[in-house]
């Protein structure tokens, strides 16, 4: 296991780690909630397999429970997936723009592998590439374990441990702060918080964060225009 | 629901779900070429954006949190603040999860 795959299969196992914990903990009651909707263990497990998002497969669980929809479901997947065009847009110059590992890469572009991904800083003895597919599949892995235990085990695993979920926001927590320490200017940074607690505020749960996105991307076209028009860029 | 219009569903879901991680890469490249750039526009936009998508994902874990009633948000807010605290002070993923998890496990099962 020396070999350059041995070091980037263990790099990849290091750095989602976090995300072992996170995805396990909340697939498992993901597929917990889709037993108590009277759901067989088939279902969290598949639909994590083939959707592959958290938010996006609890709304579809509700949804099978109700009158088939499908404008509905294709927009409610829109609307809730909509923040992952800008995880892709950031990608651009991270991940390959052809072959297989693109699909892949792509695919299991979740928050958490997002910015696992972005943050990662691989040693000159790994592969870059190599090690991002490796974390997507290992993520992917213990999202589609956690929805199957939460779907098996359902009324049998009822030991739930109230608030083991806080370990997400923790992760996320310590990335932002580990990107706030390593970057030079904190504008971004500052606006992410600042205009998300704003439209948090206005705009509720349900559309804030497609809110947020667009001012932020009109924050950054007003940056580019007076950096064309020879200003400071922020 | 019947059997199919379930898988339908689904299928819908997977497919969009899709659709959106995987739209930048065929509106803004070629597709053929690894080191072919996206516009100057979309590659600072892509570089701009990362650091607020951070900040917005922690904003995002507190949508949930009421500060006018109940517990005012109090174990979330507390064990954020821990969280921080103790990543600034040893610096360790590994360590300011942990105690940052079983702090919140703490508050929220103890003491609120």
């Amino acid at each position: 296991m020396n070999s350059k795959r041995g070091r980037n299969f263990r790099l990849a196992l290091t750095r989602s780690s976090p995300v072992f914990f996170g995805y396990v903990i909340l697939g498992l009651g993901y597929g917990l909630y889709m037993h108590n909707l009277g759901f067989s263990f088939w279902y969290p497990t598949l639909m994590a397999a083939t959707i592959y998002g958290g938010s996006v497969e609890f709304i579809i669980a509700t949804l099978l429970t109700q009158h088939f929809n499908p404008v509905n479901v294709l927009l409610i997947t829109a609307v809730v997936g909509f923040r992952q065009f800008f995880y892709g847009i950031s990608m651009l110059t991270k991940y390959p723009h052809r072959g297989w590992r693109k699909f892949l890469l792509l695919f299991g572009l979740t928050d958490e592998t997002f910015v696992i991904n972005y943050s990662l800083q691989v040693p000159d003895d790994c592969d870059e590439t190599s090690v991002q597919a490796w974390i997507t599949i290992l993520d992917y892995a213990y999202w589609v374990l956690g929805a199957f235990l939460g779907g098996f085990f359902g009324a049998t695993f009822n030991v739930q441990v109230k608030g083991l979920d806080f370990v997400m926001t923790a992760l996320f927590i310590v990335l932002a702060l580990e990107q706030f320490m390593q970057e030079k200017r904190h504008i971004s940074s500052l606006s992410g918080v600042a205009i998300t607690i704003g439209c948090l505020l206005v705009f509720g749960k349900t559309y804030f964060l497609i809110a947020t996105l667009l001012l932020l991307v009109a924050e950054y076209y007003y940056f580019y225009r007076r950096h064309q028009k020879g200003g400071d860029r922020a | 629901m019947t059997i199919v219009q379930q898988v339908i569903t689904i299928a819908i879901a997977t497919v969009t779900n899709f659709i959106t991680r995987w739209l930048p890469f065929n509106l803004f490249t070629s597709g053929k070429d690894d080191r072919d750039e996206p516009s100057p526009f979309i590659k600072g936009l892509g570089a701009f954006l990362p650091p607020a998508i951070m900040g917005m994902l922690v904003v995002y874990c507190y949508r949930n949190i009421n500060l006018l009633s109940g517990d005012h948000g109090l174990p979330d807010l507390i064990a954020g603040l821990i969280t921080v605290v103790i990543h600034l002070w040893r610096r360790s993923m590994f360590l300011s999860l942990i105690v940052g998890t079983v702090s919140y496990i703490v508050l929220v099962n103890f003491i609120f």
